[in-house]
C-alpha cells in the first residue's frame, strides 16, 4: 500500500528524490483523513522556504491542512494539475496528486526522515 | 416568572425523575465559597412597566429635531414592506445556518445579498457580511496582507476618521507598518501615495465618496497601488454607487462599506452592516461567513456555507479571522431594501439625494461668509462649508434652535475648527434646508 | 425557488421614492458616474413581499419549535423587547450627536440606558465595568485579548502566550492569536476539564493569560477552578471568562467571584436577544478593577448631578473597537428584558434550564454514550455520543437529520472535538416539560430505529426542501454570486 522508495515524515507527507530535487505530497492516510480535497494553495516557484515552513495548505470541506517544508531549499513547480483539479489529491496521492517540487539546499538533511515500513509502523503506532 | 413555562408541579416531577430532592441540589457541584447571595438588582416588572420605562428612557432623547448629521451614517427613508418581512421571526429566531436543510430561507437570502452587493459594487463575490463598515476594512487590511505576504498599508486620511482610529486599534498588537498620508484639498493626495509605495506595501485604503463627501475617478491610484504590487481596498457609501462610478470599474481588488444606509435606521451606532466584496481571484482569502450555490442529491439548487475551511471553527488559531457570526438580519435588510427600491429606484434616489445636496450647497453658499472648504466642484450628498467661526459654536447656537447642522470637523481635524460637514438625504425637504440656512445667517450676522 | 433576479420583469417598480423639490437637479460629470445600473431586481411591491415570505417558509427559528442547539442558548425571544428597541427615540438617534458641542444633554436616556446596563451586568457577573461596544461574542473575545495584551504592555510584563484548553471552543484561540499572542492548547481529561498536570507544567511567566469558559464545554463545572485562577494570578496571568455558557449560573455564581478577570458576554444567548440567522449580536466585555483604564473608549460615565456623559479621555484604552457605542438596538432589547426578569426573574432561569438540561440528560442516558459521571448533574447543557449507533452506521449527524423529519431543529453536532461523535444538547429553561418529553421520545426512538433499520435514518431528512446538498461541489467550483 505504502509505496517504496519514498521517504515520509510523521506530518504525513512524502518525499520522492531525485538528486538534489524533491517532490513532496501528502500519503494516502493523510488524503483519506482530510476527505474530499476541494483546494490546494500552492507556493509560488522560487519561494525560499524553511524546514518546518507552510509550503501548501490542503482543504476539504471539514479541515484545512498545512504541508510543512522537509527540509531548506526553494520551491521550483506547483503541481498545475492539482490546481485545476483538486482530487487528483485523493484519487492518486502518490502519483498525479503531487504537490510541489523543491530544489533542496542540503537533500542530506531528509536522513531523518522515515522510510516506507517506517512509515507503515508509525501509522500502527498511532492507531493505538 | 416570565417565559418559563413549566408549573412547580412539573418541577416537582423532573426533579423526582433526575433523582434528586430539589433544584438546588442540582448546583451541589458549585463549591459552597463560589455561591454568590441574592444579586443586588431590581424585582422585575411586567410588560406594562418595561414599556413604560424604556418609553421614558427613549424620551429622553432628541430625535425630533431637523437633521444634517451624516459622517458615513445616514438618515434614510425605510418603506414599510421592509419592517413587515424583516420582522418575521422565521428570520429572526434562527440561528446560523449550519443545517442546511431547514435554513434555506436565510441561505438563499444571503446569496442573493452577496450578488446584489457584487452587482452594486462591480465586483465578482462577497461575503455573508461582516459587523459593520469600520471592522470591515481591518478585516479587509488582514486579507490584504495574507494576500501579498507583505507587512505594509497606506491609509489615505479622507477615510473616515473613526474608521482610521478603529484600525489603529486592532493593529496595535501585529506588527503592521500604518502609514497614514494627508489629503490634499479633500481628495487623495497621489503623490504622496506613490512617495509611500514600496515592495513591502500590501494595500492602499481610500474611500469614496470620501469623508469630506467628494467624489473621485480613483482609477489611477488603482494603478498606483497595483504598480507595486499593492491591492486597492475601497471604502464605499453604497446609496451612492446608485449613480458614481463603481470600484470595479475603477480597478479595486477588496470593496468593503457600511450598509446602514440600506434600510437600518441610525440606531445611536448599530447594529449596523459591513460588507465585502472581491475579485474572483481571491475568494479563498475573504473572511466570514460565505454562502454558495449547489446541488441537492436529486439535482435541485440549494445553499450551503461554503470555504469555511480557513475559518476559526476548524483552523483555530491559524484562522484567517475570528469573526464566526455575520450581521444576518441586517444583510436580509439591504437586500430587501435593494428589491424594493429596484434598478430604476436605486439611482432615482441616489439622483435626488445629490439633487438635494446641490442645492443646500448653493444655498449656504449664499449665507454671508459662508464658503466651501474646497474648490471642486464634485460632490455627493455631503460637503465641507467654511464658517467665518468656530463651527463648534455655530452647532451649539443651531441646536438650541432644534437643527442639528452638521458635524464640526475640529474634533477630528485641529486645523479644520471652522469647518462643518453637512450631509443632505431625500427625507430632508427644501423648506428644512431653508430653515437652516436662515438660521446660520441669523447666527453669524448677529 | 427561483432567485429573485430570475423573477425581475423591465420596467416594473415597487417602491417610488419621494420626488425632489429643490428646482434644478445636477448633473455629475460623467467620468465620476457608473457605466449603466446595477442590475438590481424589478419588482412590485407583492413581488417582493412574497418572495420574502416564501424564503422565510424555508426558516426555521425558535418560533418555529424546539431549537436544543447546544452553546448557542437558542431561548425564546420576547416580543416586548423587540418592540421597545423600535422606538424613535432610540432608532432614530444619531450616534454623532453626543460627539456635538451641548449634544450630550440630548441623548440622556440612551446613555443612562447604557450605563444602567453596564451597572446591572457587573452586578450580575462579578465585575467592576463593562463595555457594550463588541458587536459580537468573538469580537468580544477579541477585545478581552486586546485588553490582556495592554495591561501587560503597561505593566512592562513580558508575556507570549495564552493558554486554552482543547475542549475550547475555535474562537478563543483565533482571538487572542490576533491579539498577537502564542497559543498553547491544554489537553482536557475525560469530563473536559484542563489536565491539571499539563496545566502546571505550561504555566511559566511567560503566560499572558488563561481562556476558560465555566460550565465548561460538557456542561460541567470545574471544582478546581478557583485553584487554577490562583495558579495564574501568581504569575501576573489574567483569567479570561468566556461567557457563553452564563445562563447556567445568574444569580448562583458570579465569574468574579471564582477569580475571572475580564470576559465577553453573549446577550443573544443568556439575555435573549435573537441570533438573527447569525447576528446581529452583541458581546459585551466585563473586568475587574485594574483593568477597568484598559477599556476601549469612549466609556459612559455619570455626573455627580446624574447626568450621563462620554469619557474619551483613556490614555491606557485600547482604543476604538466600534465606531460608536456597541449594537445599541441588541442592547435595548437586552436592557429590557433584565429589568423585565429582574433580581429573582434572572436567579430562576439559570434554575430552570440546569433543570431542563438534567431532565434530559437523565431520561436519554439508557440509549446514548455520555462521558460524565451519570450520577452528578450537568448545568445548562449536556453531551451525548452517538458512538454506540456509529457502530451501525448511524452518525450523529444522521441523527440530526432525522430529528429534522420530526420537527426538531438538532443539537450541536461535532462539538466539542474532544468527544467523538458529539450532540450537545442545551433545552434553556423557555422551554415545558411536554416539549421535552417529545423530543426525548423522538430521541428514543432514532435510537431504536439505528438498530433495527440504520438506513432509513441514514436517509433522513426526506420532509425538506432540499436533501442533502453537495458541499464538496460548492467549495470545488465556488458560486457565492449571481453576476449580471
Amino acid at each position: 500500500m505504502i509505496p517504496q522508495g519514498l521517504l515520509y515524515t510523521n506530518e504525513h507527507e512524502w518525499v520522492k528524490l531525485d538528486g538534489a530535487v524533491g517532490t513532496v505530497g501528502i500519503t494516502d492516510h493523510a488524503q483519506s483523513a482530510l476527505g474530499d480535497i476541494t483546494f490546494v494553495e500552492l507556493p509560488p516557484a522560487g519561494k525560499a522556504l524553511s524546514k518546518g515552513d507552510e509550503a501548501c495548505v490542503v482543504e476539504s470541506c471539514k479541515a484545512a491542512a498545512s504541508v510543512y517544508t522537509p527540509a531548506d531549499g526553494s520551491v521550483t513547480e506547483g503541481n498545475a494539475a492539482v490546481d485545476e483539479d483538486p482530487s487528483l489529491v485523493n484519487s492518486d496521492p502518490y502519483g498525479q496528486g503531487w504537490l510541489y517540487k523543491i530544489a533542496f539546499t542540503d537533500a542530506g538533511a531528509l536522513a531523518g526522515l522515515m522510510n516506507a515500513e517506517q512509515y507503515a509502523q508509525f501509522l500502527e503506532e498511532q492507531e493505538h | 416568572m416570565p417565559f418559563i413555562a413549566n408549573t412547580d408541579e412539573q418541577r416537582r416531577q423532573m426533579l423526582a425523575d433526575i433523582g434528586v430532592a430539589n433544584a438546588e441540589d442540582l448546583f451541589a457541584d458549585i463549591p459552597p465559597e463560589l455561591r454568590c447571595g441574592d444579586l443586588n438588582l431590581p424585582a422585575g416588572l411586567t410588560e406594562q412597566e418595561v414599556r413604560y420605562r424604556m418609553q421614558a428612557l427613549a424620551n429622553r432623547n432628541r430625535t425630533g429635531m431637523v437633521s444634517f448629521l451624516g459622517g458615513g451614517f445616514y438618515d434614510h427613508f425605510i418603506p414599510a414592506a421592509l419592517d413587515a418581512l424583516v420582522t418575521r421571526s422565521e428570520f429572526y429566531t434562527a440561528y446560523t445556518p449550519y443545517q442546511p436543510e431547514i435554513s434555506q430561507g436565510t441561505l438563499q437570502a444571503i446569496y442573493e445579498y452577496q450578488s446584489v452587493m457584487c452587482r452594486l459594487t462591480g465586483m465578482d463575490a462577497g461575503n455573508a457580511s461582516l459587523y459593520d463598515g469600520g471592522t470591515a476594512i481591518y478585516e479587509a487590511i488582514m486579507m490584504a496582507l495574507r494576500i501579498t505576504g507583505r507587512r505594509r498599508v497606506i491609509v489615505d486620511d479622507s477615510l473616515n476618521p473613526i474608521y482610521r482610529k478603529m484600525v489603529r486599534s486592532y493593529t496595535t498588537n501585529l506588527g503592521i507598518d500604518l502609514i497614514e498620508t494627508p489629503s490634499f484639498e479633500g481628495l487623495p493626495d497621489r503623490a504622496r501615495i506613490e512617495q509611500e509605495l514600496n515592495k513591502d506595501t500590501a494595500a492602499v485604503i481610500v474611500q469614496n465618496p470620501n469623508f469630506f463627501g467628494r467624489i473621485d475617478d480613483l482609477s489611477d491610484v488603482a494603478e498606483l497601488a497595483h504598480r507595486h504590487g499593492a491591492l486597492l481596498v475601497m471604502s464605499v457609501y453604497p446609496i451612492a454607487l446608485g449613480i458614481l462610478k463603481t470600484p470595479g470599474e475603477m480597478g479595486a481588488d477588496i470593496v468593503v462599506g457600511e450598509g446602514q444606509s440600506l434600510g437600518m435606521p441610525v440606531s445611536f451606532g448599530g447594529p449596523y452592516l459591513g460588507f465585502m466584496t472581491t475579485r474572483e481571484k481571491y475568494v479563498r482569502k475573504m473572511p466570514g461567513r460565505i454562502v454558495g450555490r449547489t446541488v441537492d442529491a436529486q439535482g435541485r439548487s440549494g445553499f450551503v456555507l461554503t470555504l469555511q475551511a480557513r475559518e476559526q471553527h476548524i483552523r483555530r488559531e491559524k484562522a484567517m479571522s475570528n469573526i464566526c457570526s455575520n450581521e444576518g438580519l441586517c444583510a436580509l435588510t439591504s437586500l430587501i431594501f435593494l428589491s424594493l427600491l429596484g434598478k430604476e429606484g436605486l439611482p432615482e434616489l441616489a439622483q435626488v439625494c445629490a439633487d438635494k445636496a446641490s442645492y443646500a450647497r448653493k444655498r449656504l453658499l449664499e449665507v454671508p461668509g459662508v464658503t466651501m472648504r474646497f474648490p471642486n466642484k464634485w460632490y455627493f450628498n455631503e460637503f465641507v462649508l467654511n464658517l467665518p467661526m468656530p463651527a463648534d459654536r455655530v452647532t451649539r447656537e443651531l441646536l438650541n434652535r432644534g437643527i442639528a447642522a452638521g458635524f464640526p470637523l475640529g474634533r477630528y481635524w485641529p486645523e479644520m475648527t471652522n469647518c462643518l460637514l453637512v450631509a443632505v438625504t431625500e427625507k430632508r425637504t427644501k423648506q428644512d434646508i431653508d430653515f437652516l440656512a436662515h438660521a446660520l445667517e441669523v447666527i453669524l450676522c448677529s | 425557488m427561483q432567485l429573485i433576479f430570475e423573477k425581475s420583469v423591465p420596467g416594473r417598480r415597487a417602491v417610488r421614492n419621494v420626488a425632489s423639490d429643490v428646482a434644478e437637479p445636477v448633473q455629475i460629470a460623467k467620468n465620476l458616474l457608473r457605466a449603466k445600473p446595477a442590475e438590481l431586481p424589478e419588482l412590485s411591491e407583492l413581488d417582493v413581499v412574497r418572495h420574502f415570505t416564501e424564503l422565510s417558509r424555508r426558516n426555521f427559528g425558535v418560533d418555529n419549535g424546539f431549537y436544543p442547539l447546544g452553546s448557542c442558548t437558542m431561548k425564546y425571544n420576547a416580543k416586548v423587547t423587540e418592540r421597545v428597541s423600535h422606538y424613535p427615540g432610540f432608532a432614530y438617534l444619531h450616534p454623532l450627536m453626543p460627539q456635538l458641542p451641548g449634544g450630550e444633554m440630548l441623548v440622556q436616556g440612551a446613555l443612562g440606558l447604557l450605563h444602567k446596563m453596564d451597572r446591572a451586568l457587573s452586578e450580575i457577573c462579578g465585575m467592576s465595568a463593562f463595555t457594550m461596544q463588541p458587536m459580537a461574542g468573538a469580537h468580544g473575545e477579541l477585545t478581552g485579548a486586546m485588553i490582556i495584551a495592554a495591561y501587560h504592555r503597561d505593566k512592562g510584563n513580558k508575556k507570549t502566550t495564552i493558554l486554552i484548553p482543547d475542549s475550547a471552543h475555535g474562537t478563543n484561540p483565533a482571538s487572542a492569536a490576533i491579539a498577537g499572542y502564542k497559543i498553547q492548547t491544554i489537553p482536557s481529561n475525560s469530563q473536559g476539564f484542563m489536565d491539571m498536570d499539563a496545566f502546571e507544567k505550561a504555566l511559566t511567566p511567560e503566560v499572558a493569560g488563561v481562556f476558560l469558559t465555566c460550565p465548561n464545554t460538557l456542561g460541567l463545572f470545574n471544582p478546581n477552578i478557583k485553584k487554577i485562577a490562583d495558579r495564574v494570578h501568581a504569575v501576573d496571568g489574567l483569567m479570561y471568562y468566556d461567557g457563553a455558557n452564563l445562563n447556567a449560573l445568574m444569580g448562583h455564581c458570579r465569574p468574579g467571584d471564582v477569580g475571572f478577570d475580564v470576559m465577553h458576554l453573549n446577550l443573544h444567548k443568556t439575555f435573549g436577544t435573537p441570533h438573527g440567522g447569525g447576528g446581529p449580536g452583541a458581546g459585551p466585555v466585563g473586568v475587574v478593577e485594574k483593568l477597568v483604564p484598559f477599556l476601549p473608549t469612549s466609556v459612559v460615565c455619570a455626573h455627580e448631578d446624574g447626568s450621563y456623559y462620554l469619557d474619551y479621555d483613556r490614555p491606557k484604552s485600547i482604543g476604538y473597537i466600534a465606531p460608536f457605542y456597541g449594537n445599541f438596538g441588541v442592547i435595548v432589547k437586552a436592557y429590557a428584558y433584565i429589568i423585565m426578569l429582574g433580581r429573582e426573574g434572572l436567579f430562576r432561569v439559570s434554575e430552570n434550564a440546569v433543570l431542563n438540561a438534567n431532565y434530559i440528560f437523565r431520561k436519554l442516558q439508557p440509549y446514548f454514550d455520555y462521558t460524565l459521571p451519570a450520577d452528578k448533574p450537568c448545568k445548562h447543557e449536556c453531551v451525548f455520543s452517538a458512538s454506540r449507533q456509529a457502530k451501525s452506521g448511524v452518525r450523529a449527524v444522521n441523527i440530526a437529520k432525522a430529528l429534522i423529519d420530526r420537527g426538531y431543529h438538532p443539537p450541536t453536532i461535532y462539538f466539542p472535538l474532544i468527544i467523538p461523535e458529539a450532540m450537545m444538547i442545551e433545552p434553556t429553561e423557555t422551554e415545558s416539560k411536554e416539549t421535552l418529553d417529545a423530543f426525548i421520545e423522538a430521541m428514543i426512538e432514532i435510537a431504536k430505529i439505528a438498530e433495527t433499520n440504520p438506513e432509513e435514518i441514514i436517509a433522513a431528512p426526506v420532509t425538506t426542501v432540499v436533501s442533502h446538498l453537495d458541499e464538496t461541489r460548492a467549495a470545488r467550483e465556488p458560486d457565492l454570486a449571481s453576476l449580471a
